[in-house]
């Protein structure tokens, strides 16, 4: 167990690192920088224009149906990393078995982009 | 054994806070946004507890594609914030006592521990694989042999996420113009252009 | 791991499930105009699995490393689940032509919800009854929300959505619980466990609360009931007659299995639960149908009231119980295919009707369809000597011989007030002045749908011999030596 963590210790290490960098950035402008907040300088700048609305509009539906297709594949994709690894304990059996349900996502991906679900139009 | 136990301290305690912070922030972009840091710090809690892949599967699937899932649906919904507020602390009662009692629960259930003895000797799988042997490995090795009945049934499981989510959202637009590459490169000079012979002083 | 035989085990489910990639495979490359097709070739893919069910030798076998298990009580529910779906399909199609709803993914959909189903029925494993659930609930979702532009059925599937996986958090957290307390996931092993006098722990039964608790939900018993008369309302009415029938079955034998499986030695830790849900789904059933105008809301709560009568069997916990509750499913199934049939037939001037007022003076109208919807509203009312009237008797009679009196007085006095309300609508259809008829014709298939229903649920009494006997066999896969 011990053996494993210690691998992990440079990730920690450059974790902390990042995270100490960060702080000192943000920080550091803050006390070195002068600061002269003005209510024409804080504004939103929309070329010379008064902002016409809120810049957060509604998103397209179009985006989630590719961020869910995403995350399918990507499930997928989770799946092979113990498959590649074992591969070579498990045999022909467990090579057909990730082929099949490969085949079946294929199936799905077929569906997908006979339906047009991947054109952005 | 110090560093493990201030790393635990730190990850546990940043997921409890941005946890908090996912139903307190008053954007709720910024509550996807604790979110996100809230996996990753149970990525974190994963690997303290060894199970590596189930950490790396974590920041892979939900950080990368889960919570961009969760940040267009906030933005396609347009959520006005006050007015989700405003029943909030109405049900904050309610809410409190059921976290209550499921507290409870599980201090009650963490307190009486047992596992059955008989189970013991009849579990067959050992409960984590010794040697040398990864996580990923222990899971590849069951996964697709032993499991394989469960493992087709995830994939018909994703198969209908995948038909269920373009029947209910993809929408085909009317009078888009789309390029057609197919029939651009197999059009042939007979099929567009056409020579005649004009006589002189006749016209066309 | 002998894969050729464990293929030929499950070889329905297989089929099926080849059936329905089939046949999406089909429908995209043919285009949106193939519905029809892909409807008819869907029910022909159903009754072949049922055909390869009826035809396996496989009992009691089990499969995939014993995550898979065939057994009679398996056959017996799975027949009744493949027949309701069948049914509900064929009754759909004209439906969903005159409603503009004709999509080649809906059988699909169905498909892959009933293959689900099916791997409920045989989980023989805590993870494999899980992914049974999920695989059926997720089509279902999408299904009650395939109208999409309309409001109501939108709202239908979001509200199914979001307490359905309510629900699949419970009962993941109960199969979890389970899994934490004994070591197994397996259900033969958690059965020898428990035949061994293996200690049952607190968080054990806290566990086994919340699995009951997820599966009450997917079967709307009372108190997890509050989504079935909006999603109800809300679907498309021939997918109301799908969720009424099939995934009802599927639930209930899944509950069955878990509790008389794994769980069969700890009767006492899950009787009064049981016995609990039992009383409130009646009682809720039975009361808060009177109020409901819409007959579609009026079917919600029937079904919860019928699941109500149908877990008093499983209360009773013995093999005379699972009989009557394998008896009392495949007369619910005939009769609500029926009451469902005539619905669909609720259109007038080319629009649907549900109002409870619309089927005023049916009799004169359309005389065959009022008798037919008097026949079921008469059996489900539990009057003599119809169908449903022998489903009740043998649900209390097992309660009775396993001493649980109170819940059989209870069951027969909330069928009493249940006969107020279908006994209602039959006054409405005989003595109120007729409103508008109904547009004719109804369809073939709705016709032989209605015959075969009604001359089942009526004729009941002359041979009860086919559903009994197999009931019976059914029952007998949990009490190997038979008492």
């Amino acid at each position: 167990m011990n053996e494993l963590l210690a691998e992990y210790l440079p990730i920690l290490i450059f974790i902390g690192l990042a995270l100490g960098l960060a702080v000192v950035m943000v920080v550091a402008s803050y006390l070195v920088a002068r600061q002269r907040p003005d209510t024409e300088k804080v504004s939103s700048y929309e070329c010379g224009f008064e902002a016409f609305d809120d810049a957060r509009s509604k998103f397209d539906v179009r985006f989630y149906l590719v961020a869910i297709l995403f995350i399918i594949f990507d499930l997928e994709v989770a799946f092979l990393f113990p498959w590649a690894v074992s591969l070579g304990e498990i045999g022909m059996f467990g090579f057909w078995s990730m082929m099949i349900f490969l085949g079946l996502l294929t199936i799905g991906f077929v569906y997908e982009w006979k339906k047009g679900a991947l054109e952005w139009e | 054994m110090v560093v493990q136990a201030l790393a635990f301290y730190l990850f546990a305690a940043v997921v409890v806070a941005s946890a908090m912070m996912v139903i307190a922030a008053r954007n709720p972009v910024h509550s996807v946004l604790f979110l996100i840091l809230a996996f990753f710090n149970s990525a974190g809690l994963f690997v303290l507890m060894g199970a590596e892949f189930l950490a790396m599967i974590l920041v892979v699937v939900y950080v990368g594609a889960v919570a961009v899932l969760f940040l267009f649906v906030v933005m396609m919904l347009d959520v006005d914030v006050t007015q989700i507020k405003h029943g909030f602390l109405q049900y904050l009662p309610v809410g409190v006592l059921i976290g209550l009692i499921l507290l409870i629960e599980l201090a009650m259930v963490a307190g009486a521990w047992v596992a059955v003895p008989e189970a013991q000797s009849v579990a067959q799988i050992p409960f984590s694989p010794g040697g040398d042997v990864t996580n990923t490995q222990a899971l590849g090795a069951v996964l697709y042999d032993r499991y394989v009945y469960l493992f087709q049934a995830a994939g018909l499981i994703l198969l209908v996420a995948m038909i269920g989510a373009i029947v209910l959202t993809l929408r085909t637009r009317e009078g888009v113009r789309k390029q057609s590459i197919s029939d651009q490169i197999s059009r042939r000079t007979e099929d567009s252009v056409e020579v005649k012979d004009v006589p002189s002083g006749g016209g066309v | 791991m002998n894969i050729g035989n464990d293929i030929l085990t499950a070889l329905p489910e297989i089929f099926l499930a080849c059936s329905a990639i089939a046949l999406l495979m089909l429908g995209v490359f043919r285009g949106e105009g193939s519905s029809r097709l892909i409807m008819t070739l869907s029910v022909t893919a159903l009754i072949v699995t049922l055909g390869l069910l009826l035809m396996g030798p496989t009992r009691n076998t089990s499969a995939f490393n014993d995550l898979f298990a065939n057994d009679g009580f398996g056959d017996f529910m799975k027949m009744l689940v493949l027949i309701g779906a069948a049914l509900t399909m064929v009754m759909a199609q004209r439906y969903i032509e005159r409603e503009q709803m004709a999509r080649f993914e809906l059988p699909v959909l169905l498909l892959f919800s009933t293959v689900g189903m099916l791997m409920m029925i045989s989980a023989n494993d805590l993870i494999a009854l899980y992914m049974g659930v999920e695989l059926q609930s997720l089509a279902l979702y999408v299904v009650a929300a395939i109208r999409r532009d309309t409001l109501r059925s939108s709202e239908a599937g979001l509200k199914y959505f979001v307490l359905g996986s309510l629900s699949s958090g419970m009962l993941l957290y109960g199969l979890s619980m389970i899994y934490g307390f004994t070591g197994t996931t397996n259900f033969t092993t958690l059965a020898e466990i428990f035949a061994n006098g293996g200690e049952v722990s607190l968080g054990l039964t806290v566990g086994l609360v919340f699995l009951s608790a997820g599966l009450a939900f997917k079967i709307s018993a009372v108190p997890f009931h509050m989504w079935t008369p909006d999603v109800y309302e809300g679907a498309p009415t021939a997918i109301t007659a799908f969720f009424a029938v099939a995934p009802k079955i599927a639930g209930l034998a899944l509950f069955v299995r878990v509790l008389m499986g794994p769980f069969g030695e700890l009767v006492d830790q899950w009787q009064q639960i049981i016995v609990f849900i039992a009383v409130a789904s009646m009682l809720v059933g039975a009361l808060a149908a009177i109020a409901q105008n819409n007959i579609k809301r009026l079917m919600a709560y029937s079904s919860i009231g019928n699941m109500g009568y149908a877990l008093v069997g499983l209360a009773a916990g013995t093999q005379e119980g699972i009989r009557a509750v394998g008896v009392y499913m495949a007369i619910y199934l005939f009769m609500n295919v029926g009451t469902f049939a005539v619905i669909l037939c609720m259109r007038v001037n080319d629009r649907m009707v549900e109002r409870i007022d619309d089927l005023k003076g049916l009799s004169r109208t359309n005389p065959l369809i009022a008798l037919a919807l008097a026949i079921f509203m008469f059996s489900m009312a539990g009057i003599p000597p119809l169908a449903g009237f022998f489903g009740k008797l043998y649900v209390f009679l097992a309660a009775v011989e396993s001493g649980l009196y109170i819940l059989a007085v209870i069951g027969v006095l909330t069928s009493v007030i249940s006969a107020f309300y279908y006994l209602r609508i039959i006054k409405v259809m005989y003595f109120d002045e007729p409103s508008e008829a109904f547009d004719q014709p109804i369809g073939r298939e709705m016709a032989v749908v209605l015959t075969a229903t009604s001359v089942i649920v009526l004729l009941f009494f002359i041979m009860p011999s086919p559903i009994l006997e197999s009931a019976s066999a059914a029952a007998e896969a949990f009490f190997p030596a038979g008492p």
